[in-house]
């Protein structure tokens, strides 16, 4: 009985949380277009609904029943599975993300589908994991332009991911834990009454080098080298057609919203209201906000920066990045350790 | 319950390990060492072991695979018209005999279960991230040291091999 309940729970759960990121992932790219439109002087999509509102949903209806393509001389194995591996990583880290507070459901504890105790690195273990469907996609199309396009990813993202990682590190000598649930809780409460306890006023520099290796991570613009459109048509999707091109485009937008949301846990406390008397609005409403703040970083950089070129990419992401996050973690480790003493 | 997800694991481990060696495309061979890795930190986590299972996954699938692949695709690496060494009996009798020898020992009772106190239970009981660390910055902290100094000769080995020329072209400017 206990475990028919506990099924029970985990699959409302995940229904939920699925349903919200995919409706996030379509009103992203509607929200894209729109804020691109207007920092351009345009007004973007407008026929489909009012303003273009339902836009999104005719895209997805065209992917749907557009012809699929596998090109000649693809290996068809491996062209067909790498959308899906690119696909399960970026929709299966949600699974750890604290949506809201805890609550009981049918006597079982909600507010997260899974609390697990290593909750951070397994969201570190799918996000490598992604760049298997990147670098398989682009090699199966037997194109020069994907081949290049994935080799450019497979690189970009063990760089960065190293980065990320180090920027992380900090907030986990702070909370002392790495399960996301915990990091949350640790976050509440204030200081001096008008400051929120939250990562960011601790870890400024690793909350900047975080957002910058989750930009490169997620290969958006001004790092989007795996699909450079004026050298490499589409990069490592340009055979893609269809479904299995939704299923790229899915794993990419679905990628940045999880590392917003992982970066709204990481830094800027999660669930919790910022100020106590704003705590009567729901939590998942208040990372929500956080998410969506940040997903409009991702499109305001998108509109302002020119794409860096490969080599000042990588001159950064090493030279720069990883030494600046290993400096903060020294700085945290010391702070933490006098702090305790 | 337990023994089930044990021996579907087992199983897949076997033969992936097999597939990872046998196969003729090389893209494959590292695809089914990729699905040994996942199916490997599977028994990690039956054994309560998350961190451990968890960094298998960054390490070797996140990390050193992906650099296997990369190398692959970069050199398209042909499949070799001739599939197996010519001394692959001796091999299969060596490791026939290794194979026989470690069922042998499983069964004698020497490793026949579970000894010291690092069980499952205790492991849970700490948290496994905590026992880990504690292990290895107390008991083996030594080793742990000596370990990282080995992988920082290394990165600076990698570094003074590939900028070779660099180097040789500053021993001129020396001399001259």
């Amino acid at each position: 009985m206990e475990i028919g309940w506990m099924v029970i729970t985990a699959l409302l759960q995940i229904t939920v949380v699925l349903i919200t990121v995919l409706l996030t992932v379509a009103y992203m790219t509607y929200a894209e277009r729109k804020v691109l439109s207007f920092m351009q002087d345009r007004l973007g999509p407008m026929e489909v609904g009012p303003y273009g509102l339902l836009q999104p949903i005719a895209d997805g209806l065209k992917l749907f029943f557009k012809e699929d393509i596998i090109p000649a001389g693809a290996n068809k194995i491996i062209f067909s599975i790498a959308p899906i591996i690119c696909l399960i990583p970026a929709l299966i880290g949600f699974a750890v993300i604290p949506y809201t507070e805890g609550f009981t459901l049918f006597g079982m504890q909600g507010g997260v589908i899974a609390d697990l105790n290593v909750g951070l690195l397994y969201i570190f273990a799918f996000a490598g994991v992604g760049a298997y469907g990147v670098i398989l996609g682009g090699w199966a199309s037997n194109s020069k332009y994907a081949l290049l396009g994935g080799l450019r990813s497979a690189a970009q993202i063990i760089s960065y991911e190293l980065a990320m990682g180090f920027s992380i590190v900090g907030v986990l000598l702070l909370s002392g834990s790495l399960s996301l649930v915990s990091i949350t809780q640790a976050q509440s409460g204030t200081w001096f009454g008008f400051i929120p306890q939250w990562n960011v006023f601790l870890q400024p520099v690793a909350f900047g080098a975080y957002v910058i290796a989750a930009v490169a991570e997620t290969n958006r613009l001004p790092f989007d080298m795996p699909e450079a459109e004026s050298e490499l048509v589409a990069g490592f999707f340009t055979e893609y057609s269809g479904m299995r091109f939704a299923f790229f485009f899915l794993a990419e937008y679905g990628n940045m919203i999880l590392v917003s949301c992982l970066a709204s846990v990481l830094f800027l406390g999660g669930y919790n209201a910022p100020l106590p008397f704003l705590s009567f609005i729901p939590g998942f409403a208040w990372l929500a906000l956080k998410t969506w703040a940040l997903l409009f970083f991702f499109i305001w950089i998108r509109g302002t920066f020119p794409r860096v070129r490969f080599d000042q990419l990588m001159k950064f992401g090493w030279k720069v990045l990883i030494p600046v996050t290993l400096v903060n973690l020294l700085v945290t480790a010391l702070g933490v350790y006098i702090y305790n003493n | 319950m337990m023994e089930a997800m044990f021996i579907y694991l087992a199983t897949v481990c076997v033969v992936c390990a097999v597939l990872t060696v046998t196969l003729r495309q090389p893209v494959y061979n590292v695809l089914s060492l990729l699905t040994l890795f996942f199916h490997v930190a599977g028994l990690y986590v039956l054994l309560n072991a998350e961190f451990l299972a968890v960094v298998q996954i960054i390490v070797y699938a996140g990390a050193i695979l992906v650099l296997y692949l990369f190398v692959l695709m970069l050199l398209n690496v042909r499949t070799q018209s001739r599939h197996l060494h010519r001394q692959w009996p001796f091999a299969v009798l060596i490791l026939g005999a290794v194979g026989a020898m470690l069922v042998g020992a499983l069964h004698s009772g020497v490793w026949g279960s579970a000894s010291g106190e690092s069980t499952a239970a205790a492991i849970h009981e700490i948290g496994d991230t905590q026992a880990i660390g504690l292990r290895l910055y107390t008991d083996y902290l030594l080793p742990f040291e000596v370990a990282s100094l080995v992988l920082l000769v290394a990165m600076i080995g990698a570094i003074v091999l590939t900028k070779k020329s660099l180097i040789d072209d500053h021993i001129d400017q020396i001399k001259e």
